[in-house]
């Protein structure tokens, strides 16, 4: 088990040099001089921007530019972002946001779509299997941001039971509806998967052994039936933190919360490299962990998975 | 349409009708404080980050200028009107329009006790010209005498031999050549003084600085990328004094959340309603909004380096082109009244602005005059009929892809040549083909006052090897004509001869002036004393809640 998750950490090394290189390098082959684009439409002072070109290293070599930015990741000290801040201090502040926003997310999406499933696939053709079939078909078809302003503008301006928009603090009770809607997709998508996983599971030997044997339907369910279909459920969530914390861009913007998406998409626009990059590196890693915690609680729900090597 | 026949009274008879009555220029009943209103209220505005440390010579762009415009007082500042009033300057002298004298006013301080003086301005000043503190905004000191020394690269001249400290209150300064508006710029965010410690850090100073304006930070007032919280500076005894208890800046990464807040009341203040707004806000929001034309236009630059566009047949090839688009439908169609249609390169709201100047002709819809025109340019220089015109634009902020879609078909219906609209994916991308001389056709530009002055929308921009010259159109003729309105003893003999220059741009057009801007703001039903300055800007100090 230790040897296994050893084994998992030093494949991250790898995949962190090859995330950053790949990263940086696009973010480098980006058009337009970020310099230049920083005087706006004013005249552009060239014994300015040549200092600030060699503070941010824009005048040097790709290579130079990756192998500087990575001495800064070895030294703790990211960097800093064009308004002169350290970015390991810009990442400080975006990234509880957006984890909060995407662990809530998760919890609504796990917890809902593992029970709608759990409930449709038990009562496979009545009313309430069809009602959410239906219902979830509807919400994987409409894009998030179309749903994220109905809600907004349904609940947050009409009714008024949430703000519109996050407050400066974006608290967990702010967050509520931002986090609906970004976990809405994926929350269709796990109650389907666990639908199909519990037909499946249902018409296996070893529940109908279970039955035979005099088991209370409850335990039934919740030790043969659910323990078994959660594990691809297990692993689409594993997946989905990730892409979350990516993909809440969308909802961040609609609902105007300083995550991780609004700087990213600011950083990008403004080809501050080194920003980019680092918010970029954090997700992968954060993937990747996700991942690796997803691969460990297989043999929590599986004791036949073994990790030996 | 309320307030857009004030542009033109800008006369001396608004500002005494002004200071008289009370009220601003906009009708709903903002101006001094006798109109009362709740001044305890923190009001609550949208904003946006700031680009750069908040230096007042780094700050180059709305987000900070906004903040920079409110927590320092330089020594004057602009009047809803655009007029000049001073606040720390006691006079300011310069018969030649080259030597000036000015003097400060005593006891003046900022937040943290330090005094004011006539030192004070000259090393901000110095500091913001040289070029080893790369502030962005350094180039608004070009005028004065030494600023060429100090600003060129890996200079360590660190001062500006026009400035010299006379006393603690007076100081000198001696311009290149002279330039009767000068003091016309002294209200922009780069001639503020800062203190001492911000030359000594300015970083650390740029996350919490220290003015001496109308309102200042609150402890821990920066919340990157979260908000701006100012509170009103009690000691401040200029002619902006705050009518509230603090304006905090919510910032957007969106205009359509920001426009949601606003329509729930979680935001008193928007200060530019969303495009896809524009339809419905006048019922949303009933008579909490504003509609008012200010210092800002937009254009399309040709570039004359491209050979289809130079010479002759260029020239009557531009002015076909702009008799080909109809200013008013697409003020009227995409932008529902949100801008005005051009009849110059300036802006109405200004001091010496004409309607009628000769050439404005040439931005009047007339399509038999443009075909006949593209048709004798065509007679001089063939035009390719494979060939496309293409008019570019950044696609990630602003919102002009649905009039540069209108004017290409409008383009294309009168004149039957090939147009097309070229999107840049980011700002950066379009500046830096615009800077390095590589467009390939047309490009969508514009220009914010700096200053309220005529000048500020002719010499940077249209001026031979002008900083923002995009078109690089050289014309020594109109060079001379801006000087000469430089050179004018008098604001209205130099608006004159501005206007004058505007001719010969009016002949040439290196730009297309399409329309005016017109700030279209809303407010909840919380706040009251709404009124925008002649910049398109809240005039925050003032609104009070109800």
């Amino acid at each position: 088990m230790t040897t296994y998750i050893l084994k998992r950490f030093l494949q991250l090394i790898p995949v962190f040099l090859g995330a950053t290189l790949l990263v940086y390098f696009l973010v480098f082959s980006l058009p337009g001089d970020p310099i230049v684009a920083l005087f706006g439409d004013k005249p552009v002072n060239e014994a300015v921007a040549s200092q600030l070109r060699a503070q941010y290293h824009l005048d040097q070599p790709f290579w130079v530019q990756y192998l500087l930015y990575l001495k800064s990741i070895f030294t703790f000290d990211l960097g800093q972002d064009f308004s002169g801040r350290p970015i390991a201090a810009v990442l400080g502040e975006v990234f509880p946001v957006t984890a909060r926003l995407a662990i809530m997310a998760l919890i609504f999406e796990a917890f809902f779509g593992i029970l709608f499933g759990l409930i449709a696939g038990l009562r496979k053709g009545k009313l309430f299997d069809a009602t959410v079939l239906v219902a979830s078909l509807i919400v994987i078809g409409i894009p998030i941001f179309v749903l994220g302003f109905l809600l907004q503008y349904f609940i947050g301006v009409q009714l008024g039971w949430a703000k519109p928009t996050v407050s400066s603090a974006a608290t967990v009770q702010d967050l509520i509806l931002p986090a609906i809607v970004l976990g809405l997709g994926s929350f269709a998508y796990v109650l389907r998967l666990t639908r199909t996983s519990v037909l499946e599971n249902m018409s296996a030997d070893y529940v109908r052994t279970a039955s035979a044997k005099g088991l209370s339907r409850f335990k039934v369910v919740r030790v043969h039936i659910l323990r078994n279909s959660l594990i691809p459920v297990i692993t689409f969530l594993g997946a989905d933190l990730g892409a979350l914390m990516g993909g809440a861009i969308v909802t961040e913007g609609i609902f105007n919360i300083p995550g991780v998406g609004n700087r990213l998409y600011r950083a990008v626009l403004s080809g501050e490299g080194p920003t980019v990059v680092s918010i970029v590196t954090v997700l992968v890693l954060i993937y990747c962990l996700s991942n690796l915690l997803v691969d460990l609680l297989y043999a929590w729900l599986d004791p036949r998975i073994r990790y030996d090597s | 349409m309320r307030f857009s026949r004030t542009s033109k009274a800008l006369g001396l008879a608004a500002i005494a009708a002004l200071a008289l009555s009370g009220c601003g220029a906009g009708g709903t009943a903002a101006g001094s404080g006798t109109t009362g209103g709740d001044t305890s209220k923190v009001i609550l505005v949208d904003g946006s980050e700031p680009q750069r440390p908040l230096m007042p010579a780094d700050t180059n762009e709305v987000g900070g200028g906004k903040i920079m415009q409110m927590m320092f007082s330089g020594l004057v500042s602009y009047d809803p009107n655009g007029k000049p009033v001073n606040e720390l300057a006691e006079s300011i002298e310069g018969k030649d329009g080259q030597n000036f004298t000015i003097k400060i006013k005593k006891d003046q301080k900022f937040t943290n006790g330090e005094v004011i003086t006539a030192k004070t301005f000259v090393d901000s000043w110095n500091f913001g010209a040289a070029a080893k503190n790369a502030q962005l905004s350094g180039s608004f000191f070009e005028s004065i005498k030494g600023y060429d020394e100090a600003s060129a690269e890996g200079s360590t001249v660190d001062t500006m031999s026009g400035l010299k400290v006379v006393d603690d209150q007076t100081f000198t300064v001696e311009l290149k050549q002279p330039e009767s508006d000068w003091p016309l710029r002294l209200g922009y965010t780069a001639f503020v003084p800062v203190p001492s410690g911000a030359l000594a850090d300015p970083k650390g100073f740029g996350e919490k600085p220290v003015g001496n304006g109308p309102y200042k930070m609150a402890d821990g007032g920066w919340q990157h990328n979260v908000q701006i919280q100012l509170v009103p500076n009690p000691e401040y005894n200029g002619a902006r004094k705050a009518k509230n208890a603090g304006v905090t800046f919510k910032i957007f990464q969106n205009d359509d959340a920001a426009y949601q807040d606003l329509l729930s009341n979680n935001l008193d203040v928007l200060q530019t309603i969303p495009t896809s707004a524009l339809k419905n806000f006048k019922s949303d929001l009933g008579d909490r909004t504003i509609n008012k034309p200010y210092a800002g236009n937009q254009t399309i630059a040709i570039p004359e380096y491209l050979p289809e566009w130079s010479g002759e047949a260029g020239k009557l090839r531009r002015q076909a082109l702009s008799m080909a688009i109809n200013r008013d439908e697409i003020t009227k169609v995409i932008f529902s009244g949100a801008r005005q249609p051009a009849k110059d390169f300036t802006a109405p709201v200004l001091d010496g602005y004409s309607d009628s100047i000769p050439g404005s002709e040439n931005l009047k819809f007339d399509a038999t005059k443009a075909k006949e025109a593209w048709a004798k340019a065509d007679a001089i220089q063939k035009w390719d009929s494979n060939e496309t015109f293409t008019i570019a634009y950044n696609a990630d902020k602003g919102g002009h892809k649905a009039w540069v879609e209108a004017v290409v078909n409008q383009l294309k219906n009168t004149l039957g040549i090939k147009v097309e609209g070229k999107p840049y994916a980011t700002f950066k991308e379009a500046r830096n083909d615009a800077t390095a001389k590589t467009l390939t056709g047309s490009i969508r530009a514009g220009w914010q006052a700096d200053y309220p002055s005529l000048y500020n929308f002719l010499g940077p921009i249209y001026k031979t090897g002008a900083g923002s010259n995009d078109a690089k159109y050289a014309n020594p003729e109109f060079d001379k004509a801006v000087s000469d309105g430089l050179n004018a003893s008098t604001v209205a003999d130099g608006n004159k001869a501005m206007n004058k220059a505007q001719e010969i741009l009016l002949q040439d057009l290196p730009a297309i002036p399409l329309w005016y801007q017109v700030a279209q703001g809303g407010w909840s039903d919380k706040v009251t004393n709404v009124d925008y300055g002649w910049d398109g800007v809240p005039l925050y100090y003032n609104i009070t809640g109800k």
